[in-house]
């Protein structure tokens, strides 16, 4: 299995491959009209996207054996990223998030989003499931690690990202309900203590605008309140592509990024984002089918974990921009503009198409 | 890799939370999908409408002031363009350099910069301010060159109300003013203010503001989130506001302030006939484009100051005691109550209520004989009139001189008149808490004491006298016209009353009795008679400013300014077809005769002679000076 005899593309999965260039391609048609028309923009999205594309299909030719042995090492480097960007990380956008190599800036938490289930499926795999007690506590010690350097950076929205990609692992590898039920308790008693000594102001800002953010529609609410009228105006047929007054218009914070699901709303209306969704489910559906259909099990929880973790972040964004989660950093996936996301998210696929290869006829 | 069997168990682990994983998915994106329907569907007009608010916004446009012109088609009040300093904040990188820079080359005073940064403080960045108001020909012509070195900065044109007369008009006409915060309420209830920032403030100006101001238009415009203009998306253009043409003359409303020069007084000239005024001058005087776009403290102050109040418009707001300018008036009043205009009273200069000591000096000590009512107005005798309103009684006196509208608003179309004051028993009682006692009947009789006309008021009875009782309200108006059809309207014609006598023939009396005060041997105003081309009435009078002592005599040159006596005159002319009526009051001027009278036998002459052309000579025919 170290070398691969069968032809150059075959490492692709079809159905992913081309639910990926289809959301890809809506991207490009909402990132147009959000960009207010500017096709440098586009061109550069392009370029990413064409790296992303390339990381996906080198990340699918590495066997899923050679991805099991390597997780610690990947892991473990991701770590030290982590300690590095805290100690000598430079400023951006008033936390330290960033590392530049020179030629390339990226975040090592975006790393993270992968190495974590990845960490997470290889300490959960090496024996029988469900995991024992001592297991199961590397496992939450090896996903809780990270989580925590990036909250000192600070950034509360990855942390949880990773958090949740690595949880779904471990919820994936069986840990009983009983336990679950009793973390949730335990988060209900804590939530208080967090809300006291974690949080930061703005973070509070977010979780109580979202509550209400018509309470302050000028300030803390602004983001939200404007997204959701931009949402609900395009109604169910949308007011057609490069027409929405609340994008072009620039009544939409971040509408190239962040909030690009309340252009595409707003222009498409309800039809667009049903088939958006469909487009997203369809992906994970396909995911889960590997995962399913796959007879290793770290392949198995990694590939559930990752496809999970997709629908999770298509979710939280959505969810964000539609006012019914707090507003935190979560791109899009394949349709905000913005470089490293786009990258983790394609080598995900990869993985995923690199696993499913195994099962695939072709 | 651990062993097959080991993967099975796994695997049944595994597949069973996958069950879970998916249900739980189903559930979270039917969670997202009736979020965006409840959005999108549900909620959706309440979400359009406020898309809409947020983008869709109304502009106002400022309509064009009315002009206000004199009788004959001079400008009284037009709009000028001028040139604006402005600056778009946003643009602007460093505001202290960028000012340095900029009083290179247009001169920036202290209070432009400090006004401007006031403003910069309280307005959204994206805002034009303005700088420097009214550039001049140089520093926009310099400016022009250099603005490539100034990004950001604007050279703007706007509309300017202007006042081509200046001073000559700053009380009659008035000034407009930026709207202040006390305006609002009057604005809320004269309409539709949007885009307008001047509003009249006194004068025809104020008074026909919603004549003048116009109708606001309105010009849909898309706006972004940053309140920039996208497009225009409808327009309804504003109404400028009406032409006023008004009754003034400015050739002799500037003769009129000329000849008032150097004194504080007022002039009021009306045209008997109409009740048009012709001129209604208060001097001094100042000019009222300082305070189109708000006068700077000092200037205020100063002219607030002032003793010789400028800002105070004497015509209508000055009260006065009319002095003997009445007498004609008190005679009809007499008349009226059965004491014949040839009664004769004796005058030894001075005179006694019964069981009183006190003594009521006439202007002439040594006394005028036997009088009647005609040389009584001639010579102007108080004693005749202090004995007349004596017999007459207060209260016969208040009913008789109302009629005339002594006491009460003229009616001019000019903000806030004054009424004057024609004392009465009740009044007094109500005013002072007193009585009323004899003595203030015989003050009254000659117009002292408690009674008090404006100059606008006299101006007007003198012009009821004119028109042998028919009164007229008199009225600056005279016609409006549509700035766009350039259609003209008359504005409503004054309403005539005519003061109905018993004795039909006593306005002939009297008209005659004050010709003689200019043609008499003995009238008070007979000097005035030489070289005049016309017949004209008119009474002098010299109104007391301070009371004098028993035993006192008034010596003009002794006293101070401020204490002399008000020089007043009231006349008109022709006798027959009256084409003008006039009062003139100057202040602290001494006597009627010596001051007022000239002034009006200037203006009158001026008047009928240069303005109506009567009396010209016949042009002499001319030989052989061409060849």
């Amino acid at each position: 299995m170290a070398t691969d005899q069968r032809p150059l593309f075959s490492s692709l999965d079809f159905p992913l491959l081309s639910g990926i260039f289809m959301i890809c391609g809506i991207g490009m048609i909402a990132l147009y009209s959000a960009s207010g028309e500017d096709v440098d923009m586009l061109i550069k999205h392009s370029v990413r996207l064409g790296f992303a594309f390339l990381a996906m299909y080198i990340v699918s030719r590495i066997p899923t054996s050679t991805l099991s042995t390597l997780s610690l090492h990947l892991y473990c480097a991701g770590l030290v990223l982590l300690a590095l960007v805290l100690s000598v990380g430079i400023i951006g956008k008033g936390a330290q998030r960033w590392i530049d190599l020179g030629f390339i800036r990226f975040q090592p938490s975006e790393i993270m989003k992968i190495t974590v289930p990845m960490m997470a499926s290889w300490i959960l795999t090496k024996h029988p499931l469900p995991p024992r007690k001592l297991i199961l506590f590397l496992a939450v010690l090896a996903v809780a690690a990270p989580c925590v350097l990036i909250i000192l950076q600070p950034d509360l929205g990855t942390s949880l990202l990773i958090a949740a990609s690595g949880s779904v692992v471990i919820f994936l590898a069986g840990i009983s309900w009983k336990l679950i039920l009793s973390l949730g308790v335990a988060g209900v008693v804590a939530a208080p203590l967090i809300w006291n000594l974690v949080l930061h102001d703005y973070q509070k800002e977010r979780i109580i605008t979202l509550f209400d953010p018509w309470s302050d529609p000028l300030g803390a609410g602004y983001h939200t309140v404007q997204s959701m009228i931009a949402i609900g105006s395009g109604g169910a047929r949308g007011k057609g592509w490069l027409s929405g007054t609340q994008s072009q218009l620039e009544f939409i914070p971040e509408r190239s990024t962040d909030f690009i699901f309340s252009v595409y709303g707003e222009e498409f209306g309800l039809a667009g984002v049903i088939l958006l969704l469909v487009l997203y489910l369809f992906l994970v559906a396909r995911g889960m089918w590997i995962a399913l259909s796959i007879d290793d099990s770290y392949s198995k929880l990694l590939a559930g974990g990752l496809s999970i973790t997709f629908f999770i972040y298509v979710f939280v964004n959505i969810g964000m921009v539609s006012g019914i989660l707090p507003v935190v950093g979560v791109p899009l996936p394949f349709v905000s503009y913005g470089g490293t996301s786009i990258v983790t998210l394609m080598i995900g696929f990869g993985i995923l198409m690199g696993i499913s290869r195994r099962i695939r006829p072709y | 890799m651990r062993t097959l069997n080991g993967f099975e168990n796994d695997s049944g682990v595994i597949h069973l939370r996958y069950m879970q994983a998916l249900l739980i998915i189903v559930g979270l994106t039917f969670l997202l999908v009736a979020r965006v329907v409840y959005l999108q569907i549900a909620e959706h007009d309440r979400f359009e409408s406020l898309s809409q608010e947020n983008h869709i916004d109304e502009v106002p446009l400022k309509p064009v002031r009315g002009l206000i012109y004199d009788r004959h088609n001079e400008v009284l009040a037009h709009n000028v363009r001028v040139f604006n300093l402005e600056v778009l904040p946003d643009r602007i990188r460093d505001m202290p350099a960028l000012l340095s820079e900029l009083s290179h080359v247009v001169e920036l005073t202290p209070d432009d910069i400090r006004q401007f940064q006031t403003t910069l403080k309280s307005r959204p960045s994206f805002e034009r301010q303005i700088l420097k108001t009214n550039l001049g020909e140089e520093e926009v012509a310099i400016f022009s060159v250099n603005q490539h070195r100034f990004p950001g900065v604007e050279l703007n044109v706007h509309l300017q109300r202007n006042y081509p007369h200046g001073d000559l008009t700053a009380h009659v006409v008035g000034h407009v003013g930026r709207i202040s915060p006390q305006d609002r309420e009057t604005v809320s209830q004269r309409g539709d203010y949007n885009g307008i920032s001047h509003i009249g403030k006194i004068g025809i100006e104020s008074h026909y503001e919603s004549m003048l101001k116009g109708q606001p238009g309105r010009s849909q415009v898309e706006m972004n989130a940053h309140g920039r203009i996208i497009r225009h998306l409808s327009q309804a253009l504003p109404d400028t506001g009406r032409t006023l043409h008004l009754s003034l003359d400015i050739k002799l409303q500037e003769e009129s302030m000329r000849a008032l020069e150097g004194y504080e007084g007022a002039v009021v000239a009306i045209e008997p006939k109409t009740g048009e005024v012709l001129a209604m001058a208060s001097v001094p005087t100042f000019d009222p484009n300082l305070f189109v776009n708000g006068i700077s403290r000092t200037k205020f102050s100063e002219l607030n100051a002032s003793s010789r109040r400028p800002l105070f418009n004497r015509s209508i707001y000055g009260q006065y005691a009319p002095g003997s300018t009445i007498k004609g008036f008190m005679s009809l009043v007499g008349i009226e109550n059965g004491y014949s205009h040839d009664r004769r009273v004796f005058c030894p200069g001075w005179f006694r209520l019964p069981n009183s000591n006190r003594r009521y000096r006439c202007w002439k000590k040594t006394g005028h004989g036997y009088v009647d009512g005609n040389s009584a107005i001639e010579q102007s005798c108080d004693v005749y009139y202090y004995n007349l309103a004596a017999r007459i009684g207060i209260d016969r006196i208040h009913e008789g001189m109302s009629r005339f509208g002594f006491g009460q608003k003229t009616g001019v179309d000019l903000p806030s008149e004054r009424s004057g004051l024609m004392p009465s028993r009740d009044w007094k009682q109500t005013a002072r808490q007193q009585p009323w006692f004899p003595g203030d009947t015989v003050n009254v009789g000659i117009g002292q004491g408690y009674m008090l006309v404006t100059p606008l008021q006299l101006a007007s009875v003198t012009a009821t006298l004119a028109n042998r009782g028919v009164s007229v309200t008199p009225r600056l108006l005279r016609m409006t016209e549509n700035s766009v059809s350039q259609q003209l309207e008359p504005h409503r014609v004054p309403e005539k009353e005519k003061i109905e006598l018993k004795g039909n023939r006593s306005y002939d009396a009297i008209i005659e009795s004050m010709r003689r005060v200019v043609y008499g041997s003995r009238g008070t105003a007979r000097r005035l008679q030489d070289g005049m081309l016309y017949d004209m009435a008119g009474k002098t009078g010299t109104a007391q400013v301070v009371g004098i002592g028993q035993d006192e005599t008034y010596d003009e040159e002794n006293t101070p300014k401020e204490h002399r006596d008000h020089s007043l005159f009231v006349g008109f002319a022709p006798l027959q077809d009256p084409q003008i009526a006039i009062a003139v009051i100057v202040e602290h001027g001494g006597s009627g005769s010596q001051v007022s009278a000239p002034i009006a036998r200037r203006l009158i002459d001026y008047y009928l002679i240069e303005r109506l052309n009567m009396y010209a000579q016949p042009e002499v025919p001319s030989f052989g000076e061409e060849a």
